[in-house]
């Protein structure tokens, strides 16, 4: 497509897809209790949720990139595999996205639960994983790779490999070509991967409450508690879920254009 | 997770009505008077979910006794069927898991004079073989064991702080669960080594879990009231049906499922 002007049905359906995804978020603004809503978030369980989902979500994407950087080497080069093992790396990748959270939350209990096939080893050495801030950053960790995974892998694949093999030819060690030229070929594609991965750990739900539990300052992130307070008080649950809307747009604004997946600059 | 409103099935009553209405074309004349006593039409019943296996089990055995009566059963949390009903829902009869929300209904003037007709009450749940050793309520206090109690928010979470409190005991939990059923599945695994649940719960987890009595738990019971919603096209249907919940059959098959006598 080109930059010139959009037909006018295009137009029309964009605007319909644009208010289908704003007028839900529209809604909770409109039922917010803004007149409370300093009392309700200067109380300290929401602080604590927040700095508990901030950490782990940051804990989460470091976790994505030591992991899911190398995963993402793997899957350009398997361009060059039979289509079976290919597919079938894609579609181990692509699992956490289409697994409802809570399965993932019980895999993740059957392998690393006090009584999983290997949590019960970790627990006789006196490793128990569930019910820990760590079982929060494994759960938030599972469900975000594939954004991170797949993000750097558009960036991988897009980079021109010429630039790297000229530089050699050049003289280049292979350091230099790794941090001059790889990186800043590859980096924006990291960055937009490392801030979806971000926004998906702090939004994460229901692989966390499933695997890590729910406990005051040590488990409870901000989405649990949004949901346990909409058991008593829908009010202060909007008002936690604006908490994690603002968080989530601000990281989303902060990034650059071209670091978003698609657009280039 | 659960607890996210009603489990709909309109689809039988809707059908049910088609049924109904092609049955009223399809006889010109008009039907032979009904004896004394026989009902007919349709009775739509909002239960609170913990009831679903037993109104499942009564639904067969009510619709043999009153052939001419389809029963439809909706069932789903308490408060989202109350609130339904006060905006206008189409129920014949209301069971609630508790009496609060029973009185929501009553107070805007839907429901006519509820009855209680059973009880739930919390009961320590362990997984199959007790690998915690757990014998009583103070063990919920042992900060070696893997505790799940549902939190405060909800139903199960206020009960279960009402028998600690009056047990004079401070549970140190490792997760405060959004609902009584992520407590059992906690302890199904094997990830928690003691829960408080309701003893229905244990009854239908079947072997995977044990259940022990808890003697503090008798005076902190959920009193589930049935009631008649105000108002209703079938007021002789829908007072069979409680007749019939709040009969012997019904009583055996409440006790059956874990239920306690009020």
């Amino acid at each position: 497509m080109s930059r010139g002007r959009l037909s006018p049905v295009v137009a029309v359906v964009a605007a319909i897809g644009l208010a289908f995804l704003l007028l839900p978020l529209a809604g909770l603004l409109v039922r917010a209790p803004w007149s409370e809503l300093p009392g309700m978030l200067a109380g300290g369980p929401v602080l604590e949720a927040l700095g508990l989902s901030l950490t782990t979500a940051l804990c989460a994407t470091g976790v994505c990139l030591v992991l899911g950087v190398p995963l993402a080497m793997l899957l350009v080069r398997s361009a060059a595999w039979a289509a079976v093992p290919r597919r079938l790396l894609r579609a181990v990748i692509t699992v956490p996205l289409v697994l409802p959270p809570v399965i993932g939350g019980i895999a993740l209990l059957l392998l690393l639960g006090r009584r999983g096939i290997l949590g019960q080893f970790l627990a006789q050495a006196g490793f128990g994983i569930p019910y820990t801030s760590g079982a929060v950053v494994i759960a938030q960790a599972f469900v975000a790779m594939p954004f991170l995974v797949f993000a750097v892998e558009g960036a991988l694949g897009s980079s021109d490999r010429r630039s790297e093999a000229a530089a050699a030819t050049l003289g280049a060690s292979r350091w230099q070509v790794f941090r001059f030229v790889t990186v800043p070929l590859v980096g924006p594609g990291i960055a937009a991967g490392a801030v979806l991965c971000f926004t998906r750990a702090l939004g994460e739900f229901g692989a966390t409450i499933t695997f890590a539990g729910s406990l005051p300052g040590v488990t409870r992130t901000l989405p649990i508690a949004s949901y346990l307070a909409m058991q008593t008080d829908p009010g202060e649950a909007i008002a936690i879920a604006l908490v994690l809307l603002v968080v989530s747009v601000a990281v989303l604004l902060l990034m650059r254009d071209r670091w978003m997946p698609g657009v280039r600059s | 997770m659960r607890d996210h409103g009603p489990v709909r099935s309109r689809i039988p009553s809707i059908a049910a009505l088609g049924l109904v209405a092609l049955a009223g074309c399809s006889t010109p004349a008009p039907p032979p008077p009904a004896p004394p006593g026989f009902l007919e039409g349709t009775v739509t019943v909002f239960a609170a979910a913990s009831l679903t296996e037993v109104f499942d089990s009564l639904e067969p055995t009510f619709e043999t006794a009153y052939p001419g009566v389809d029963l439809v059963l909706d069932y789903g949390g308490s408060s989202g069927l109350a609130a339904q009903i006060i905006e206008g829902a189409p129920a014949d009869v209301f069971a609630a898991a508790d009496e609060a929300t029973m009185q929501t209904v009553v107070d805007a003037g839907h429901a006519l004079e509820p009855e209680i007709f059973t009880a739930n009450r919390l009961e320590l749940v362990v997984p199959a073989g007790n690998p915690g050793g757990v014998t009583g309520l103070a063990d919920l206090a042992d900060p070696d064991l893997a505790i799940a109690l549902c939190d405060a928010a909800v139903p199960c979470g206020a009960a279960a702080q009402a028998l600690l409190a009056a047990a004079g005991i401070t549970a140190r939990p490792d997760t405060l669960e959004q609902d009584v059923k992520a407590v059992l599945t906690k302890v199904e695994l094997g990830e928690a080594d003691a829960g408080l649940v309701y003893r229905t719960d244990v009854v239908a987890a079947g072997g995977a879990v044990e259940g022990i009595e808890v003697p503090e738990a008798a005076d902190i019971v959920n009193r589930y009231p049935i009631a008649i919603v105000s108002g209703t096209p079938n007021g002789t249907g829908a007072h069979a049906w409680v007749e019939y919940v709040l009969s012997d059959t019904g009583r055996q098959a409440l006790a059956a499922a874990g239920f306690v006598t009020p």
